[in-house]
């Protein structure tokens, strides 16, 4: 049946699902009209800033704050000695440890926050953070977590001494937090010793940081009057901050207001609580004045939650052609100091047990053990599902190891692996069910395009000349959207999420979700999905997010998981709407309702097309004319909890020329092929892609947070940390296949965090490809220019005819 | 701690004084004292760009230039880029080239890519990537913020015909 021309200029005039909508939130950010948390200024507002630690371990032996506090203008400066008594000194964190908020007699990082300096500007503040003076008795530093577990290793938590059990279970170590287990390992070990091939590989994911170009930071306003605290907060999970701070400060959860306004950027660091946080609301507590903590970028980066730091065994075995029968991967969690993952409760290690990719692996097993040592503490999900980047890159470096071992093309041995079409709903062996994808069909799509072939065969030719070509394959797959409930919480509050639509009687509405936008363009989209399901033009639809006394409860906006979870609320929502603006217009059209069927913007009267009620005039009738029986207004809530998560997948393809005099790496193409179901928006998803390709450039290319020894970190700063700039980012070709979700309903999977996870194997598995032929099968990354030289030179790949 | 000084200057055409101690950075007084917000700090550092202004024609970091150094200048933010008949032409072109996403870039590299024009009205890519390269941006991967500088180039050059 085909769209009669009426109809598809109604359909455009929606601008609903699938139309490159121009975003909504430009006009203010182009304006400078912006509203982020350090642009909140209140009357009486004061400032604060931290002491932090110089050491990476130390015993403190004493704090004097007296010169800090005669200095004029300095309102108060709290330690532990001060939040003690409120038992706030220490926070849970989200993975069930704790956290010290300010050190309490000890510090177990450098940078750990120590005291809390409240002045009436910045400038005051700083100032007495210079004067108050710590005194420290240095200790021994765990920097190698290969080392956190050894017989005589210092004591980096004696706050746990005597606690042989976790969150997590049994801990074999006092520096141990956890050991994690998932897969069959009796029947992996089997395949192992009986299987034609194997391979085993040691894969490191550095230390790294999501660094959004806003740091964190709060302003906190406490109402004496009412007894009712405001909290503005960069945070991406604005009603979990809610709860956190009800429970830890006893006020009722309905006299807590959390907002979190516009924010800059997140990228999984601005998910946890951080002490800053606690801090600026006990000192308005306090004080009883505003207290505004914002943090400067090198704060940001030595103490606010890092990613990544996971130190992988990998092992494939295959049989003679390639197909691989088992995975077996032992993963060495760096925590830092204090486990401060941000995960499901229930996943210590996140959703790592994703790494068996895109492959049809029958037999696999993993153990995670995360420990303790005397560095940052974090391992949030740097644009990625909860680890599900260390575990899409693991397989995808093995498959290509296990591809030069076997001689075989690194296409080639994909597509014999591959899950196929036919084998969804996928059962993976480490208990995830896949819900769909197309992964053959996306992989040659891209190697036609950029003809594959031709690329391998110039890259023998320039072997033979000397020169160092590689191509990089990424053949992705996901798992995004968590919930459902039933496996995913966080603090006990299951993970779905939220919409709630009021339709205006003049036919324009307001819908407000519980998750929060940083950028990902919530405001254009979920207006898209609700056009489509209301019928009402998504530039009559105003969304909102964040302020948690306006918006209904939600988890918030992190892996992914805004489209899956509160984009499928969106759609449920508007289907109530639908269904009750379905019984109003029988009622003014006088006939059954099953003799009307929806036609994009209205209910016509089926065969009948001039007898219909646009949903802008059923809108005005639903303040006036319902029929008997039937409650006035026209509005939903819906509480979205997933039936499963949603599996988005890729088939990327990078080209890198590498300089051998000079290591430099220049990225000559990539080509970036998408499969995230439904699209709701291209422009939206295109720009998603670029910027989540330029994060895993960056990661592959520079980014690292390394320690010496003694705990110092080398690198907090933009001097060291390396975030590209337009000159080194490459340029990228972008693409797609449709495979939509079968549970989603409106078949969308999410596509936020795909070019990231999907993106580093690609710059990572090209450059190591480079040397293939050199028999090298791992480079562990940052590949910068030096450390490139250096694997040239070595493999004495630099000489010159 | 620190001195007060008298600091006359014109900012989006207005002419301000403000009495500042001499230490404090130009971005705080544009910030704080003259509630121009649109101007960022991103790293206290002069790397990342966020609070880029034009002083006397020139683009500067403003979070390392003190208050006092733009004695008598001439100032301009992202407040001052729209003009009475509207957007300007770079403003329209990160709107239709989705050259921002969570926006905190956005003014530096708007009133960067203004100056930037001026020295440069018709730039290919590869000199739209090297004039911004003092500004850095975490979501957009940089190709649109190119498009949207080329797409104000056209349009002022074919306005100027």
């Amino acid at each position: 049946m085909g769209i009669l021309e009426d109809q598809q200029a109604r359909i455009d005039q929606l601008g609903g699902i699938g139309c490159g909508r121009k975003r909504k939130e430009d006009a203010r950010f182009i304006q400078g009209k912006g509203n982020y948390v350090d642009d909140v200024k209140l009357p009486g507002m004061l400032h604060a800033d931290f002491v932090r630690s110089p050491y990476g371990h130390a015993r403190i032996k004493s704090i004097d704050t007296s010169k800090a506090l005669a200095l004029p203008g300095v309102r108060a400066v709290l330690t532990a000695k001060d939040l003690a008594p409120l038992k706030l000194h220490w926070m849970p964190t989200l993975a069930g440890d704790v956290q010290a908020v300010l050190a309490d007699e000890k510090v177990g990082f450098q940078y750990q926050e120590v005291a809390f300096v409240v002045a009436d500007d910045r400038y005051i503040a700083a100032d007495a953070v210079d004067l108050v003076k710590v005194e420290y008795e240095e200790l021994p530093s765990i920097t190698d977590p290969f080392h956190s577990m050894d017989p005589d290793a210092p004591v980096i938590r004696p706050d746990l001494d005597g606690k042989d059990t976790g969150a997590h279970g049994k801990r074999k170590h006092y520096n141990h937090i956890f050991t994690w287990e998932v897969g069959d390992k009796a029947e992996t070990d089997r395949v192992f010793e009986t299987a034609p091939v194997t391979v085993k590989e040691q894969i490191w994911y550095p230390r790294n940081h999501g660094m959004p170009l806003e740091t964190c930071g709060s302003v906190a306003s406490f109402d004496k009057v009412n007894g009712e605290l405001k909290v503005w907060v960069t945070s991406q999970a604005p009603h979990v901050v809610r709860t956190v701070v009800s429970l830890l400060s006893g006020l009722d959860e309905s006299k807590v207001h959390v907002v979190a306004p516009d924010i800059g950027g997140g990228f999984g660091v601005k998910v946890g609580v951080y002490p800053g946080y606690v801090c600026s609301i006990v000192a308005s507590i306090v004080l009883g004045k505003p207290v505004k903590w914002i943090e400067d970028r090198v704060e940001h980066l030595a103490a606010t939650a890092f990613g990544r730091d996971y130190h992988m065994t990998g092992e494939l075995a295959a049989d003679a052609d390639g197909r691989i029968q088992a995975a077996r991967f032992y993963v060495l969690a760096d925590h830092g100091a204090f486990d401060s993952c941000a995960d499901p409760t229930k996943w210590p290690a996140g959703f790592f047990n994703i790494c068996t990719g895109s492959y049809d692996i029958k037999a696999a097993h993993v153990t995670v053990d995360g420990v303790y040592t005397n560095k940052t503490p974090g391992g949030v999900s740097y644009r990625c599902s909860f680890r599900v980047t260390e575990g899409s890159y693991v397989i995808e470096r093995m498959i290509d190891v296990l591809a030069q071992k076997m001689g075989l093309d690194k296409a080639e041995i994909r597509l014999r692996n591959f899950i196929k079409p036919e084998q969804f709903p996928y059962q993976s062996a480490l208990g995830w069910e896949y819900d769909s994808g197309s992964y053959e069909a996306g992989l040659r799509k891209v190697m036609e395009v950029c003809d594959y072939a031709a690329l391998r065969r110039e890259q023998e030719e320039k072997r033979k000349r000397g020169e160092l070509m590689g191509i990089g394959l990424s053949t992705f797959t996901e798992i995004v959207g968590a919930g459902p409930t039933k496996i995913c919480d966080i603090l006990g509050v299951g993970m779905f999420d939220s919409c709630e639509i009021r339709i205006h009687p003049t036919g324009s509405a307001i819908a407000r979700f519980g998750t929060k936008d940083q950028g990902q363009s919530h405001r254009t989209t979920y207006a898209q999905i609700l056009a489509t399901e209301v019928g009402i033009p998504s530039e009559s639809i105003m969304i909102e997010e964040g302020d948690t006394d306006t918006a209904p409860y939600g988890l918030g906006t992190y892996g992914s998981r805004s489209t899956p979870t509160a984009g499928a609320a969106a759609a449920r929502a508007g289907r109530k709407i639908r269904a009750k603006a379905q019984k109003i217009a029988a009622h003014l059209l006088e006939v059954a309702e099953d003799d009307l069927e929806w036609d994009i913007d209205r209910f016509v009267v089926k065969g009948v097309p001039d007898q219909a009620k646009t949903m802008k005039e059923i809108a005005w009738a639903a303040y006036n004319r319902t029929p008997p029986g039937l409650e006035p207004g026209l509005e939903a809530v819906e509480y979205y909890d997933p039936p499963n998560m949603t599996y988005p997948s890729g088939a990327y393809l990078c080209v890198v020329d590498i300089d051998r005099h000079t290591g430099e790496v220049k990225v000559r193409r990539f080509y970036a092929l998408d499969d995230c179901g439904t699209r709701i928006n291209p422009m939206v998803i295109d720009g998603q892609i670029h910027g989540g390709l330029t994060e895993a450039f960056a990661v592959a290319m520079g980014q690292e947070l390394p320690y010496d020894k003694a705990g110092n970190l080398l690198g907090a700063s933009l001097l060291d940390y390396f975030v590209p700039t337009a000159v080194e980012t490459p340029r990228y070709e972008t693409d797609f296949t449709v495979t939509p979700s079968p549970h989603h309903p409106i078949g969308a999977k999410g596509v936020g965090e795909s070019p990231h996870v999907g993106g580093v194997s690609a710059f990572s598995n090209a450059v190591i490809d480079a040397f293939a032929h050199a028999g090298v099968t791992h480079l562990n990354m940052p590949y910068k220019s030096s450390t490139v030289w250096k694997t040239i030179h070595t493999l004495n790949l630099d000489q010159r005819a | 701690m620190s001195e007060q000084q008298t600091v006359g200057f014109t900012v989006n055409g207005e002419r301000h004084t403000v009495s500042v101690p001499t230490r404090e950075l130009l971005v705080h007084t544009l910030r704080e004292r003259l509630h121009l917000t649109g101007t960022h700090i991103g790293c206290d550092s002069s790397h990342c760009g966020a609070c880029t202004v034009d002083l006397n024609g020139r683009s500067v970091k403003s979070c390392t230039v003190l208050t006092v150094q733009a004695q008598n200048a001439e100032v301009l933010t992202v407040e001052g880029l729209a003009g009475p008949d509207g957007l300007h032409p770079l403003q329209e072109g990160f709107r239709e080239e989705h050259g921002l996403q969570c926006g905190f870039c956005t003014p530096g590299m708007l009133v960067r890519a203004y100056r930037f024009l001026q020295e440069n009205p018709d730039p290919d890519e590869d000199q739209i990537r090297t004039g911004m390269a003092g500004n850095l941006c975490r979501c957009t991967g940089y190709q649109n913020i190119v498009k949207a500088i080329r797409y104000a180039a056209e349009k002022q050059t074919a306005g100027s015909v």
